[in-house]
């Protein structure tokens, strides 16, 4: 299994060394090193942002007396629904040139131009808001879990507030920040639809451009090579940077609730943050797109357009979760039942897949599959087994936790009681574990729907979904064919993931209730 | 130094946690409270760390106001030094830094003697995940008092330890608790614990202090039927008082030195080992079973009269069950009146 994980990052070495020497030459290139710098500085800004606004929720959410605290707990995470590019879309269609608000701004007087939304500052805007949620929603939990009585212990010490958040708070918060930070890290990286509609030329859409435009390919091998490196370089970094720091701070669950600090006259100001940013990330978004979406064709021409891609896509979407869970469960089980270096490596591999950005791992396969598989070449098999390399750690992830959660006794029990080791297995394992490997089938169900790159590259001609209708309509800035199935991703997406939002909150109050009990 | 509690209340809603409390803890002073769960002893402690304010009242330490009407001193200004349930030790910091957090800056040397005090100061490097349930314990003292705090508050400082650890550290944290010379305040539910360690205790419940007092009197004299039984095993009879002795079924009990004197119907409480058995007398009682602890045995009878009487001996004669026994008052018994 990890062994098919790792088959794309295999192929892609292979094919970069055989490119010869006219390859790597791509890698001198002035223009090279520009985008490398570009897409650093994309991923640096996006993980600082993301990073201080998930944080600063979190806090406001969990450990103040924000009103309506529990609406903005679920509302801060809701910009989740959006596809980062559909974000993009709407921040185009909504401030872009051309638009209401863009000829407003520039009607003031005193404003020649608008700024500019294109390139950097519109990237960093929509990535910003497809990333802080992970930080939010990790930061928000860590919060909830962290025992009160290590604040109070460090105040009776004689620590101010101010001390207690800098020398106790933030030191144990540094996990979750730190694997939040990480997600909007590899995210942004990875991103290909965001700068694609932003036009800013970082390594995936110049591996894309490469590939599409340039009759040889092996430059854009190269260039894939040099983004996974990067990503490497990002991994390793945070391991080093989590050091010690990961040594499980409070328990699972904190035995009161945490004290909620009083906001006074800040109080406007983070309502006033807590409703621009959902406003921005989710509001503007499903409004600017229904907006769009009127302008069109009449509404039943409209919505038997979106038929076909839209059924296209729960079909991938959940075939590949399926897939996915059915790949996840042995290698989970190795994992957690027989930790050997052999079992913990194949597990390490199949979660480095996941951090292959999504047009590495398509070309790679694009590569693979035309060469020595060609009769699988853009067949709905290549693409399921892409979206599997890709999404598989989110079910794997899923299939751990709850594989760990379920002691070996009981199997042992249903053994003693006569059942075999299959039988024993289906028994009492898999009903406890199947809550974990729904959720992480959701997961992979979520991010196949609105993956793009992917798709676009392996998929058999002719074969649309929502995501790649939503893409060829933008690439021609025809924003009202664009816009209802930019917006059937959201409606489809939004049940999912406010289902996945209100479990974690569940999760969290079942555990202060436990604590208190 | 001391610790003052004048008509102190506290509620969660509609949850008196505390009610018109008054108290005052002498300096040097190891104080228990001794409680149920939920009887709102954790509140107290919190009220006087500063972590709750009072809804009425006032608290003083040292003779400063530190919460009253008008006037709250915040947890970090109160010199307090606290030992959490679960220790609450920074599980992102060394013992040697945990020890160190509330002093100042390069007073190293005062957190490798207060580690020192607690014995674990070839365990300043570690980190509290690798130390075992006692040393956390120590950690959490030994941070505590680091900083010389006016008064140390415990908050069921041994419940999370083993039954064959908790006596031996018991001992140890008092001993170390009286060389510190602090004065402190323990919260638990363990009657041991608190009749063990504590100069005086109080009862409480229902978030009054139902009784204070030193240990023994305490155990030996009751102020009520619920606090007998919080306390330990207890007899109730009922009897006629006169002249400060109780005739009961069982025989008279001695009750002098109560603070009201029995005359006419009373109960009284008596502990199971104020009671003695003797066989070759005209038996009046059964029993019923026997509860081997080692080194006494606990009896349950049954008396003549019908009702169960309770018998605590050390291990030296055993009787079986079904023995007929003669019981009666040992000869220096002395019972309690209670409501």
């Amino acid at each position: 299994m990890a062994g098919l994980a790792s088959l794309p990052l295999a192929y892609l070495l292979i094919r970069a060394g055989t490119g010869g020497a006219e390859a790597w030459e791509v890698i001198l290139e002035p223009r090279t090193g520009l985008v490398i710098g570009r897409t650093l500085a994309l991923a640096a800004a996006v993980t600082v942002l993301a990073t201080a606004l998930g944080v600063a929720l979190a806090w406001l959410v969990v450990r103040t007396d924000l009103p309506a605290r529990r609406f903005w707990a679920v509302a801060a995470a809701l910009p989740l629904v959006v596809p980062s590019y559909v974000a993009a879309l709407a921040l185009i269609a909504a401030i872009g040139p051309g638009a209401p608000l863009r000829g407003a701004v520039e009607a003031l007087p005193g404003v020649e131009r608008a700024p500019e939304l294109f390139g950097f500052p519109g990237s960093v805007i929509a990535l910003t808001l497809s990333t802080y949620p992970y930080v939010f929603i990790l930061v928000g939990a860590a919060l909830r879990r962290l025992d009160p009585a290590l604040e109070e212990a460090a105040r009776a010490l004689g620590r101010s507030r101010a001390g207690v958040f800098r020398s106790v708070t933030l030191p144990l918060l540094r996990p979750s920040i730190g694997a939040g930070a990480l997600l909007a890290t590899l995210y942004t990286l990875s991103d290909f639809g965001v700068v694609s509609l932003m036009r800013h030329d970082v390594l995936t859409r110049v591996i894309f451009q490469q590939y599409r435009t340039l009759f040889d390919r092996d430059p854009a091998a190269v260039l894939g090579l040099v983004l996974v490196v990067l990503t490497a370089l990002v991994l390793i970094l945070e391991t080093r940077a989590r050091g010690r720091s990961d040594l499980g701070g409070g328990g699972d669950a904190a035995p009161r609730p945490p004290g909620r600090q009083p906001l006074g006259r800040w109080r406007v100001p983070a309502l006033g943050l807590c409703a621009g940013v959902v406003l921005l990330g989710l509001v503007m978004p499903v409004v600017v797109l229904g907006l769009w979406s009127l302008r069109g064709p009449s509404a039943a021409a409209a919505l038997a357009a979106l038929l076909w891609p839209a059924g296209s896509s729960v079909a991938v979407a959940t075939a590949a979760a399926a897939l996915a869970v059915v790949a996840a469960v042995p290698v989970g089980l190795l994992s957690v039942r027989f930790p050997t270096a052999f079992s913990r490596g194949a597990e390490r591999l199949s979660y480095g897949a996941n951090a292959l950005p999504g047009v590495v791992v398509a070309l790679a396969l694009v590569f693979f599959s035309s060469r020595y598989a060609g009769p699988l070449y853009q067949t709905i098999a290549v693409l399921l087994f892409a979206y599997v390399v890709r999404f598989l750690p989110q079910a794997l992830a899923g299939a751990r936790s709850a594989l760990v959660g379920v002691n070996p006794q009981l199997e042992e029990a249903a053994r003693g009681l006569g059942r075999g080791a299959p039988g024993a297995f289906t028994a009492v394992t898999l009903p406890l574990v199947a809550p974990g490997l729904l959720a992480g089938a959701t997961l992979v169900f979520l991010s196949t729907l609105k993956e793009l790159p992917v798709t676009l590259l392996l998929r058999p001609i002719g074969f649309e979904t929502l995501a790649t209708e939503v893409w060829s309509a933008t690439s021609v800035s025809a924003f009202s064919r664009a816009a209802p199935p930019a917006l059937a991703l959201i409606v489809l997406a939004a049940p999912i993931v406010f289902r996945l939002i209100e479990r974690t909150d569940e999760r969290d109050a079942r555990g202060e209730a436990l604590g208190a009990a | 130094m001391s610790v003052r509690l004048e008509g102190v209340s506290k509620a969660y809603g509609s949850v008196r946690a505390v009610e018109d409390l008054s108290l005052e803890v002498h300096p040097g002073e190891l104080f228990a409270v001794l409680g149920p769960s939920g009887c709102g002893k954790t509140t107290l402690l919190r009220l006087l760390a500063g972590f709750e304010r009072p809804d009425a009242g006032a608290i003083s330490v040292g003779g400063t106001t530190v919460a009253g009407p008008g006037c709250f001193v915040a947890p970090e200004r109160r010199r307090i030094g606290m030992v959490f349930q679960d220790y609450a030790l920074f599980p992102h910091l060394s013992v040697a830094a945990n020890v160190a957090f509330g002093l100042p800056r390069g007073e190293r040397e005062r957190a490798r003697r207060t580690l020192e005090l607690v014995g674990l100061q070839h365990k300043a490097e570690r980190f509290p995940h690798h130390l075992s349930g006692g040393e956390r314990q120590r950690v959490a003292l030994a941070r505590a008092l680091a900083p010389e705090p006016a008064v140390v508050l415990l908050d069921e400082p041994f419940s999370s330890l083993d039954a064959s650890l908790r006596a031996d550290l018991r001992r140890e944290v008092e001993l170390i608790l009286r060389d510190a010379g602090a004065t402190a305040v323990l919260v638990t539910h363990d009657q041991e614990e608190a009749l063990s360690l504590a100069d005086r205790l109080g009862v409480m419940r229902d978030g009054s202090l139902v009784q204070v007092g030193v240990p023994e009197e305490v155990y030996a004299r009751p102020v009520d039927r619920w606090a007998a039984g919080f306390l330990g095993d207890v007899n109730l009879f009922s009897g006629v008082g006169r002249g400060g002795a109780v005739q009961t079924e069982i025989g008279s009990l001695d009750v002098s030195g109560g603070v009201p004197s029995a005359e006419g119907p009373v109960r009284v409480a008596v502990r199971p080992e104020q009671l003695e058995l003797l066989v070759g007398r005209t038996p009046n009682a059964e029993v019923t079973s026997r509860e081997f602890r080692g080194h006494d045995v606990l009896y349950r009878l049954r008396h003549e009269g019908g009702r169960t009487v309770l018998v605590q001996l050390p291990s030296l004669d055993l009787h079986e069950v079904g023995a007929r026994v003669f019981v009666r008052p040992a000869r220096s018994a002395r019972g309690a009146l209670v409501d």
